[in-house]
Formats: structure tokens, C-alpha cells, sequence
């Protein structure tokens, strides 16, 4: 079965000098960022930005947090700072299908509980923990606005509503 | 899930169900546009009494009068003014602003574009949550439509008023969805709110003078404009004007987003005839949160045969408040101990960790709760609780402090038996187990 990964362990990160690289198309995708701010307030960029890090490079890498802190004329202890607040970036790597199931009290009297043990022994793991083909993450989130289509998870960006078992083996079953 | 008015015919959800609501084509055939074109005929003071007249009250959780946050702008000066739409939707139980986002984006834009025009603001931002991104698409979309039919941009319907609108991301943070922190983030910086005064309309984003509102409250401009204040406000209450968007979850047959006019009478009739009653008849209506998770939690005593209307005053007098308008209806098999230790993970979770009465306080009232939950309570943990709750509220940085403290002193005063039950006896007998 799958060992464990937790992936919630945020202060390990490994220290480099050394700075990612992107294609043009992802640089100019950054780029286009820019332009919704004033010009001297190039960091009202940095959360989109991030986002864009993690897509490329799986998680928020130092590599990629050394390119922000360049493209942005930052220090990067500001980029760290930022990336290290907010729930949705990752700060090491999780599985190819990040399942984030809601646990917050309207989804919870509605099945969760339920939904959350079916996912992880199906794949045999616990929350907070990614498969070791590294195929899959599981975590459990606070309410995201779903709550009236409980219980509900999200893969990536993506929703599914009022989830049953039945559902929840469809879906693990398309995800490839 | 079912989105529709009831009481009233529908103004928030008008487009709602009809196909293709969100593009430019359906908005302008129902009368999208036509409101901006009016206001840009008016002037900008007459636009701000139009809204104060329709006494527009935040629906973001607050509540303010709309027309009175705006009028504290300095129109005059030199510095650029930002319009910022706070579309960061994190309150437990609340999901109505996403179909406003979803089905119809113009409607925002609009009113949006309204509130620049008025306060001479020439940049909008739109903060989402980062879960919403499949929103921020919808919205991307949508104001590239409205560009291209000189809706949005330089130089709007040919006249000498220009303005942007721009989507912006959050990152999952819901102290993000308070006005001062969300502005801390679209900075690009950590989530933390910041001290009032100066409130944002003085000092905001980027030390502008800044608006900040909610989804639904932008949204109601349009038709403001178009009615009049007066004619809005009159489908409401003197107080609380026109309709207003519920969203219900929970333990009834029919969760969804509702839009009723303000001062709906009543709240049992809401709950037990139009939500569907409760999901499983058998089991009673325990226990309901009107206002999102930060409200204080109401018994059934407080709502059956009590004529509850459904606006500001009416919900403050039977014990509770508007909010973020959030229903979560929970039947007899939920144990309040167990719901309530749910929602206060939920406010450490998201401390944002600034302010000690609130990260720490959280954390133990965290704690509390788990020695609790495995029958190990004391019987003074009850009293604990309070005391902890009482050196947050009121003493923390920001009102999220208020509103961990608000649940846990509602369900110990409406709730005593269920904490007796695991304080005294130890016992939990029922069929909902929490997550240990
Ligand atoms: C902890 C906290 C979270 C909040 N979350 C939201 C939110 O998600 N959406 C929102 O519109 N307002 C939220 N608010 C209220 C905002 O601070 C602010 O009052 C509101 O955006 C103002 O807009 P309105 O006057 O149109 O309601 C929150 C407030 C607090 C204290
Ligand atoms: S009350 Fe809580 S969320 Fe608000 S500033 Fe203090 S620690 Fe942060
Ligand atoms: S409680 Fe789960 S989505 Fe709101």
C-alpha cells in the first residue's frame, strides 16, 4: 500500500541560489499579470504569480520563489512571507489530483465524515497524506462555498457537489 | 439545489435560468447597461442619494449603510480613487455571491462601473477566493465582451469617463474576506487587517481612498438606478431595503439561494415550507444559524410560533443577526457541543495569527473542545469556554476575534443540555460522531 507523505510540513524547505526558468508563453502569461497594477506596485502581483509557480512547478519551490522575488523586484524573504500565509500553495510537492474535501459544519452533518473515510481507504491514506505514486492528495479544507450541494470536494480548481459514495467512485475512477 | 425568489419577483436572480445568462447579449436584452447609461447622466451626488435613499445596507456581513460608505470618499482628491469588490465568499454556509458570479457577471460590472462613475474612480478590482477560479474565467470573459462594446475601458459610450475592471486572486485565506486585510493581500502581502482609522475610504488600497463591497451590494446598484432608491427600498422595510439573497444549507429538503424581500415573515414558514421542511420528517428542527457561521446560533424556541421576519431588526430581536445571510439548519441528530467544536477548528484555522486574544485564545478553546469530545470534560469546562470567549471579544484586533467568541457563547446560554450531556454524563448518544 502507499506510504505516507504529509504534506502539510511547511518548514523544511531545502535553500538554493539557484532560480527556475520558463518558456516565453509563461513569461508573457506573467507578464500580462502586470499590467493590472500600477507600475510601482508590481507586488499586487505576487499571489496571481504564485499560482502560476505552483502550476509550472508542481508546488512553490525555492527555485520559483527566487524568479518571483527577481521578476518582482523583491527580497526573497517577501515572496516566502506571502506564499507562507495563504492555504492554497503548497510548499512541497502533492499528488498529480490534490482532493480537498471539505470539513466545515454544513458539509460535515451532511456526510462527510462518510465521504472522507470512503476516499481515504480507497486509497489508502489519511488526510494530509499523498499516494505513493504520487498520483493523489488528500486533504481536508475549510468551507468552500458549496455548502448548499454538501458534502462537496474540489480537485485543483475543480468542484464535485453533493457527493455520495457512488460519486466518489466515479470520479476517483476518471481521474487518470 | 434551487436558486429562486420567493415574495417577490426576482431582481438579484432575474437572469437566473434563462440560457446564456452571463453573456453580454442576454444582460443587454434584459436591460443590462441601461442603468450605467442612466447614472452617467445624473450627477455624482444625485447617484450616492439615490443610494442612500434605497437604504442599501452591506450584504457582505456587516451591514453599513452603502450610500453613507461612499459618501465618505474625498471625491476631490487628487489621488486615484478604487472601487475593490470583495468576492472572497469564505463564511461557513454562505454561497450566494458565486451564482451572482457565475450566472450573471455583467450585473457586477455594472454596478461596478456605477459606484466608479459616482466617486470619480477610474480603476476596479474584484478579489475572489482562489478556489473561485473557475470564476474569475466567467468574469475575464465578460468584461473582455463589455470592452468590446466600450462598456469598459477609455473613453466608456463615447463620454470622457474611463474606467478598468480587473479580477484579482486570493490564495485561501477567509481573514482575506475582512475589507483591510483583503486590501493587505491585493497589495500582495500576508492577509493581515489593518488598524481604522483611517477607514478605506480615506486611506485603502494603495493609501487611496477605496471602496470596498460586497458582491450583492454592487449588484443591487444597477437596479437601484434603475427603480430609484425609493421604489427599492419600498420592497423591503423603512430600515432594511429591498431584497436580499439567503443561502441555505443544511438539513432541509431543499438547500439553495433563495432572494426574499427584506422583512419576509416568516422565519419557520421560510425554513419549513419553501426550504422543503426538513430533510428527514422524522427528525425535528434542532438548531439554526441565520447568518452565517459567525452568528449566533438560534434554538427552535427562538423561531417556531415566534413570527421571526427576516431583515436587520428582526434577527437581532430574536437573538441573532443578518450576517453574511447564511443559513445552516441542523436537526435533532446534530449535537451542538460537536457543531460548535467544528466551527471554532474553523476560526483557528483561519486566526490570521496577528493579535494574541484571537491566535491564542482559539487554540485553546480548540483544546477545550477536544478534551471534551473524548470524555474527558470537566464540569466547569462550560464556564471556561465563556471565560476564554470573553477575553476575545471585544479585545481583538479585528472582529474575527468576535466572531469565534459569538457561536460558543450562543450554544452554551441555548444549548445547556447538550453540554451537560458531555460534561456530566460524559456520553455522546446520539448518531453523529465527531471526527476525534
Ligand atoms: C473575518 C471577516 C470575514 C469577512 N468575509 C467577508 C466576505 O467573505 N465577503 C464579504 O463581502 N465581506 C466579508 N466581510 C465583511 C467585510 O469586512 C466588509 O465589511 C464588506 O466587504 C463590506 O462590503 P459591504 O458593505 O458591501 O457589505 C468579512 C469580515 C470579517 C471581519
Ligand atoms: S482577531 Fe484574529 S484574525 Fe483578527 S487580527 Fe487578531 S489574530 Fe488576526
Ligand atoms: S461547509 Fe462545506 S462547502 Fe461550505
Amino acid at each position: 500500500m502507499a506510504t505516507a507523505v504529509p504534506t502539510d510540513f511547511t518548514n523544511q524547505v531545502v535553500f538554493t541560489e539557484e532560480t527556475a526558468t520558463f518558456s516565453p508563453e509563461v513569461i508573457e502569461e506573467m507578464r500580462s499579470h502586470l499590467t493590472k497594477y500600477p507600475e510601482e506596485r508590481k507586488r499586487s502581483a505576487l499571489i496571481p504569480l504564485l499560482f502560476v509557480i505552483q502550476r509550472e512547478r508542481g508546488y512553490i519551490d525555492n527555485p520559483g520563489v527566487n524568479f518571483l522575488a527577481d521578476f518582482l523586484d523583491l527580497e526573497v524573504t517577501d515572496v516566502w512571507e506571502t506564499a507562507t500565509f495563504y492555504s492554497m500553495f503548497n510548499l512541497r510537492p502533492v499528488g498529480r489530483h490534490h482532493l480537498q474535501i471539505c470539513k466545515t459544519l454544513s458539509c460535515k452533518i451532511m456526510g462527510e465524515p462518510e465521504i472522507t473515510e470512503h476516499v481515504c481507504n480507497r486509497l489508502g491514506i489519511h488526510p494530509g497524506e499523498t499516494t505513493a505514486d504520487g498520483k493523489f492528495t488528500v486533504s481536508l479544507v475549510e468551507c468552500l462555498g458549496s455548502c448548499g450541494t454538501a458534502p462537496m470536494m474540489q480537485n485543483g480548481f475543480d468542484y464535485y457537489e453533493d457527493l455520495t459514495v457512488e460519486k466518489v467512485d466515479k470520479i476517483l475512477d476518471s481521474l487518470k | 439545489m434551487e436558486i429562486k425568489a420567493i415574495g417577490c419577483e426576482p431582481l438579484q436572480l432575474k437572469r437566473v435560468g434563462m440560457k446564456d445568462s452571463h453573456t453580454l447579449k442576454v444582460y443587454q436584452e434584459t436591460g443590462g447597461y441601461e442603468s450605467l447609461k442612466k447614472a452617467m447622466n445624473m450627477t455624482q451626488d444625485d447617484i450616492i442619494n439615490e443610494v442612500k435613499a434605497s437604504a442599501l445596507r452591506g450584504r457582505g456581513g456587516a451591514g453599513f449603510p452603502t450610500g453613507m460608505k461612499w459618501s465618505f470618499v474625498p471625491r476631490q482628491s487628487p489621488k486615484q480613487k478604487y472601487i475593490v469588490c470583495n468576492a472572497d465568499e469564505s463564511e461557513p454556509g454562505t454561497f450566494k455571491d458565486r451564482y451572482l458570479l457565475e450566472l450573471d457577471p455583467h450585473s457586477l460590472i455594472e454596478g461596478m462601473l456605477i459606484a466608479a462613475f459616482a466617486l470619480g474612480s477610474q480603476a476596479c478590482y474584484i478579489y475572489y477566493r482562489g478556489e473561485y477560479r473557475y470564476l474569475i474565467d466567467i468574469m475575464d470573459k465578460a468584461i473582455e465582451e463589455a470592452r468590446a462594446a466600450n462598456l469598459v475601458g477609455k473613453n466608456i459610450l463615447g463620454s470622457d469617463f474611463s474606467c478598468e475592471v480587473y479580477t484579482h486572486t486570493g490564495a485561501g485565506a477567509y481573514i482575506c474576506g475582512e475589507e483591510t486585510a483583503l486590501l493587505s493581500s491585493l497589495e500582495g502581502y500576508r492577509g493581515h487587517p489593518r488598524m481604522k482609522p483611517p477607514f478605506p475610504a480615506i486611506e485603502g488600497l494603495y493609501a487611496s481612498p477605496t471602496v470596498v463591497n460586497n458582491v450583492e451590494t454592487l449588484t443591487s446598484v444597477p437596479q437601484i438606478i434603475e427603480m430609484g432608491g425609493e421604489a427599492w427600498k419600498k420592497l423591503g422595510t423603512e430600515k432594511s431595503g429591498g431584497t436580499k439573497l439567503w443561502s441555505v444549507s443544511g438539513h432541509v429538503k431543499k438547500p439553495g439561494v433563495y432572494e426574499l424581500p427584506m422583512g419576509y415573515a416568516d422565519m419557520e414558514k421560510f425554513i419549513m415550507e419553501d426550504c422543503g421542511g426538513m430533510r428527514r420528517p422524522d427528525k425535528k428542527l434542532k438548531a439554526v444559524i441565520p447568518g452565517g457561521s459567525s452568528v449566533y446560533i438560534m434554538n427552535a424556541e427562538q423561531i417556531i410560533g415566534k413570527n421571526v421576519t427576516l431583515d436587520y431588526e428582526g434577527l437581532v430581536e430574536a437573538g441573532s443577526m443578518v450576517g453574511s445571510g447564511g443559513f445552516i439548519v441542523m436537526d435533532e441528530t446534530v449535537d451542538v457541543v460537536e457543531s460548535t467544536k467544528n466551527l471554532t477548528e474553523f476560526y483557528k484555522h483561519e486566526s490570521c495569527g496577528w493579535c494574541t486574544p484571537c491566535r491564542e485564545g482559539t487554540d485553546w478553546l480548540v483544546k477545550i473542545f477536544n478534551r471534551i469530545s473524548i470524555g474527558e470534560g470537566r464540569p466547569e469546562d462550560a464556564q471556561l469556554l465563556l471565560d476564554i470567549c470573553d477575553n476575545i471579544e471585544g479585545k481583538s484586533f479585528c472582529p474575527l476575534g468576535d466572531a469565534a467568541a459569538w457561536p460558543i457563547q450562543s450554544a452554551v446560554k441555548r444549548f445547556p443540555e447538550d453540554f451537560k450531556k458531555w460534561l456530566l454524563n460524559k456520553t455522546n448518544d446520539n448518531g453523529y460522531t465527531a471526527n476525534v
